[in-house]
């Protein structure tokens, strides 16, 4: 059976990464392709690279380390921030990401789902969503949360699916960052409704929140970035205390 | 010097890279000549299989890879093409491995979900392509669409039904899954291929 992934996520800006303070044993934690290799040494699944770049320039820069890590690296990678249209997702596939992923792009022109599905095929697109709950309804949001949007997370989700996402990337921003666990019960529905794979996002404090995510949350893959830049758990460890909860992962 | 065949599908970016890791000579062409001379050929692809067919009919090479006679190793759509047919798009294919290309069956409630995505298992290797590795190695899959288990079949992986992963025949080799993006088995696998 397909393992469940686990997944580093990095935030990129100006080329470099901006987390990794306490990387054991890296000279250079800034080095976006160094990271991500030493990632993958420990067994991450796939990465992902966040663009938090707001400068023109900064995307050129970016482009140019998407060229790298596809050198560099051999496990797939996506690329997503700031992918606004059908030229900047050509440009960063041709530079070799894997997939990319879109967000508050999608929520404006949802269009753009179903022609980068068209285009390079479903597997390419990963649909980010980062909703909160708002009067006990699930609302997508831009901006990192602060916007509310008009889309319910569920039927938003449902459409990026038939629109051709691939992949769901889920995060809650009731729980991004406080290292509380993730809401199970509504990754849950989330998979009860879809059947494209959903990757749960922020919220994971301890393997503990991850290993429920992927149980009782029904979720395909977990993305973390704070548990693992700091330190706290490596990427081998987690996977193995995984396994020793019978929790089906590549080791 | 390997060739890696272009007929126009998709970004061979990824797969050239893996080959430049391996610290292999290769040359990127759609030219019969060129893949006719190689020392050994690499028929990448993504996509649609009806489509990818239809390229390679029209650069002639559906005539000449089958008459291939140093190592050939097809990835993905690449080794797809190489079986007898393909429910996508109902096409007829090179019939260099006797098996048809089928698409899975989503099933909610087992947890099948399509595209098979990610992280899977090869069993049962048989064959030189895999030296060095024990049954059970971890590769990396993206597609809808499998070969059927076959007397080519050189490696099995489960997924909702037991499928090739890996075919083989004579100097022909094919992956379903995708080598450039299985980290060090993958890299093994490549490298394996250079020495066959």
């Amino acid at each position: 059976m397909v393992a469940k992934r686990i997944i580093p996520c990095l935030d990129v800006k100006d080329g470099r990464t901006v987390k990794g303070v306490n990387f054991v044993g890296l000279q250079d934690v800034g080095d976006a392709v160094e990271l991500g290799k030493r990632y993958a040494e420990q067994g991450a699944d796939e990465l992902v690279y966040l663009d938090i770049t707001a400068t023109h320039e900064g995307r050129g820069t970016f482009t140019r380390l998407v060229e790298r890590i596809s050198a560099e690296i051999d496990i797939p990678f996506t690329v997503g921030g700031g992918i606004g249209s059908l030229e900047d997702a050509a440009r960063l596939l041709d530079a070799g990401a894997d997939k990319i992923s879109i967000n508050s792009a999608a929520i404006r022109t949802p269009e753009l789902i179903d022609s980068l599905a068209a285009k390079y095929g479903s597997q390419f697109v990963v649909v980010a969503i980062d909703a909160k709950q708002i009067d006990g309804r699930w609302v997508a949001t831009t901006h990192g949360g602060r916007k509310p949007t008009d889309r319910e997370l569920f039927e938003w989700a449902r459409e990026a699916q038939e629109r051709g996402a691939g992949e769901i990337l889920f995060t809650s921003m009731d729980h991004d960052g406080t290292k509380a666990g993730y809401p199970c019960d509504t990754f849950a529905r989330l998979a009860e409704e879809l059947s494209i794979p959903i990757i749960a996002s922020g919220g994971a404090g301890s393997v503990e929140d991850i290993a429920e995510v992927l149980t009782t949350g029904r979720a395909d893959a977990a993305l973390a970035a704070s548990i693992f830049h700091y330190g706290q758990i490596t990427v081998r460890e987690l996977k193995e205390q995984l396994k020793l909860k019978n929790i089906n992962v590549r080791v | 010097m390997i060739a890696i065949v272009d007929y126009n599908t998709g970004n061979l970016r990824s797969v050239i890279n893996a080959v430049r890791r391996a610290g292999a000579e290769y040359v990127v062409t759609a030219d019969r000549g060129v893949i006719e001379s190689a020392d050994r050929v690499l028929l990448p692809g993504v996509g649609e299989a009806s489509s990818a067919m239809a390229n390679l009919r029209e650069t002639g090479l559906d005539e000449v890879i089958p008459r291939l006679t140093v190592p050939v190793l097809g990835i993905c759509i690449g080794m797809q093409l190489m079986c007898a047919g393909s429910e996508e798009g109902n096409v007829r294919t090179l019939g260099i491995f006797p098996t048809e290309v089928r698409r899975f069956v989503a099933d909610r409630k087992a947890g099948i979900k399509v595209p098979h995505m990610g992280w899977n298992t090869i069993t049962e290797l048989n064959s030189p392509l895999f030296r060095g590795l024990d049954s059970g190695a971890w590769v990396y899959y993206v597609h809808s669409f499998a070969p059927d288990i076959c007397d080519c079949t050189i490696a099995r992986t489960e997924y909702g039904r037991t499928f090739s992963g890996a075919l083989g025949r004579d100097n022909f080799f094919g992956t379903q899954f995708h080598p450039e993006k299985s980290g060090t088995v993958g890299e093994q696998i490549i490298k394996n291929f250079m020495t066959l």
